[in-house]
């Protein structure tokens, strides 16, 4: 409900919403993410466990791909806080997934600098080359794409983000070869992250 | 000036701890350990050294006020760097890491902290790959630890990685996320100063800020404070974006003005394009105009000039710019980032968004430009932390300046100004 008369929420209006998280499989961490864990849990205080729920919920999304209720429960449990408290934080953080994504996760910066660089034209051939809407996933779930705001790469604009790794100066028609390359040789066919200043020396 | 800050970045190796010590690295803060830390502070207060994140308050003062009786204290590195336009941190913390390090070692020696956090935002992930590399090599080497150089002083330094939240860049929502919650603003006072993270005193500064101490610390204040104009000494970085040809992260003194960087530094407007607004200090400052082009880049010029500095992330629009498509743009990302924590910013910057989309779509009427303004007013100055003012700024400064675009959109019911730039059709998820 909207509080102003004239103004109706609409479909796209997020933060009143809640959805509940999957449920999932039993969730605990292997060994090696326990041993990260528990290194990552001596940077804070030891009353102030709760600092770790970032780290611990990254863990969490690295090694099932999205953030379960069970996952919750076990991050609560670690950190001696409530299941609420980490969906509290889960629902705020833009780069924590509650449903599955494509293994390569798309984000195009559509804020300003990019914007004017051709970034909307980027969506659109991005858009067009996988069959998908930006928020939706591919049937065969190899993308997912996505709008972010501001990357902070405005000098390379326009900039994009597949899972963790960046891809700069993405011209519009440079999409449909981008596309291509990743399903060829994932990750490897990105431009990385490179300044300005050095990209004479890279031609 | 010779760049300060930015001097070696080109070089291939300027990240590593063997190329920092050959040129001088950790030599400020040895000699930083030799003083009392109130000499410390005394020196940055008269360096004048101003807070490089966006507000320009001054380092040295807040240092002073962090309560030097309670135990412990903390270092809290703003590295969320993310102000739409803003790039300059980045550049920092990926080819010359060590310089935050020893200016957060020395900024805990001075405030009587332990431990500094580096808070960086969670897109970063490659920074932070080099941020934690070069830590490593810091205390492996005893840069960082325990007894630092034989002078008993200890200290740790952290990377704390976000996940995405505009809003964790304000101090205290900072603070909040460090603390594992969402990334909400607190009432203020009491400041960090006083109670800061896990309620205890702490001195938040930006990566800019914090790699400014150890020149301060090895040349001087007055070295320092003679870099630029009065109470603007100093290097700083500029992030120069938009329609420029040459857009990049330019280290000048204050004294440089818009027009050097724009026109100098950054090649200018694209050829046969003429220039028709400049954003000086990231997207939540107000429009500067062409014949503003002279004025000095520096905090108390700008601020003259209308505008702010904020964190140096100068936007340059040409004449392909609808601006009302640019007040959309910006304020469907407010609309996005808004915390949510006080109403007239979670539910005002929809609306505004939403109005700013009829718009520019052709289908406002005039009295919307009222309402802009109305609903405008009664967000600015009416939240706990700065995001309200922001994120009206766009709206009223497009509307100051560029009135008669507004009215054209509507008169003409279309887009008056549509550039090749833009989508063919409005993108499907906004």
């Amino acid at each position: 409900m909207s509080f102003h008369p004239k103004m109706a929420y609409d479909a796209t209006f997020h933060k009143s919403s809640r959805e509940l998280e999957e449920e999932g499989p039993e969730f605990a961490y292997t060994a090696q993410n326990r041993a990260r864990f528990d290194d990552i849990i001596t940077r804070y205080p030891p009353d102030r466990r709760r600092s770790a729920v970032l780290p611990a919920l990254y863990l969490v999304q690295y090694q099932q791909g999205y953030i379960t209720a069970n996952a919750i429960r076990y991050v609560a449990g670690l950190l001696g806080i409530t299941r609420a408290d980490v969906e509290d934080v889960v629902s705020y953080y833009t780069m924590f997934y509650t449903r599955p994504v494509g293994k390569y996760v798309i984000n195009v910066c559509r804020t300003l600098s990019c914007a004017i660089n051709g970034a909307e034209r980027v969506t659109e051939e991005l858009s067009a080359k996988l069959g998908i809407k930006p928020g939706e996933t591919d049937a065969s779930g190899t993308f997912t794409l996505m709008e972010v705001e501001c990357l902070g790469a405005c000098d390379r604009a326009p900039a994009v983000m597949v899972n963790d790794a960046w891809h700069e100066c993405l011209m519009p028609e440079d999409v449909p070869r981008l596309v291509d390359d990743l399903r060829a040789r994932g990750e490897t066919a990105l431009s990385g992250c490179f300044h300005v200043v050095e990209r004479k020396a890279r031609g | 000036m010779d760049p300060v800050l930015t001097k070696y970045v080109r070089e291939p190796n300027s990240f590593t701890l063997d190329f920092y010590l050959k040129h001088e690295g950790y030599e400020a803060l040895k000699k930083a350990l030799t003083k009392k830390p109130d000499e410390i502070i005394e020196l940055v207060k008269a360096s004048g050294l101003r807070g490089r994140g966006g507000a320009g308050f001054p380092t040295g003062m807040k240092w002073q006020f962090v309560d030097k009786k309670t135990e412990p204290r903390y270092i809290v590195c703003n590295a969320d760097e993310s102000e739409p336009g803003t790039f300059k941190d980045h550049l920092l913390m990926e080819r010359n890491p060590h310089l935050l390090i020893e200016g957060c070692a020395i900024g805990c020696y001075a405030i009587g902290a332990k431990v500094a956090y580096i808070y960086i935002r969670g897109e970063f992930l490659h920074v932070q790959h080099v941020l934690e590399k070069a830590i490593e090599e810091a205390y492996a080497r005893g840069m960082l630890g325990r007894n630092l150089f034989g002078s008993g002083f200890d200290c740790d330094v952290y990377v704390h990685r976000g996940a995405g939240a505009y809003e964790a860049g304000e101090e205290t929502a900072l603070l909040e996320s460090l603390e594992g919650k969402r990334a909400q603003p607190r009432n203020k006072p009491p400041f960090p100063a006083v109670v800061g993270v896990y309620g205890k005193p702490t001195a938040v500064n930006n990566v800019e800020t914090l790699c400014n101490v150890p020149s301060i610390v090895s040349k001087g204040a007055e070295w320092y404070a003679a870099l630029g104009p009065e109470k603007n000494g100093g290097p700083k970085l500029y992030c120069v974006s938009g329609h420029v040809k040459k857009p990049g992260v330019f280290e000048a003194s204050m004294n440089i003005t818009l027009r050097e960087l724009i026109e100098d530094r950054a090649g200018g407007v694209r050829d046969g394009r003429t220039l028709k607004a400049v954003i000086p200090g990231g997207s939540s400052v107000p429009i500067l105009l062409p014949d503003q082009l002279d004025t000095q880049a520096s905090f108390d010029a700008i601020q003259k000039a209308g505008s702010l500095l904020g964190s140096a992330a100068i936007v340059v629009l040409d004449d392909t710019t609808c601006m009302v498509w640019l007040a959309e743009n910006l304020l469907h990302f407010y609309r996005h980032e808004s915390c949510g924590k006080c109403t007239p910013c979670r539910e005002g910057t929809d609306w505004l968004y939403k109005i700013l989309r009829r718009i520019e779509r052709g289908e406002g009427q005039m009295r919307d430009l009222d309402m802009l303004q109305s609903i405008s007013n009664n967000i600015a100055g009416k939240t706990l932390c700065a995001f309200g003012d922001a994120a009206v700024t766009p709206v009223l400064t497009t509307l100051k300046h560029f009135r008669h675009e507004y009215e054209a959109h509507i008169k003409e019911g279309r887009c008056t100004l549509p550039a090749d730039w833009r989508a063919r059709q409005p993108v499907g998820a906004h």
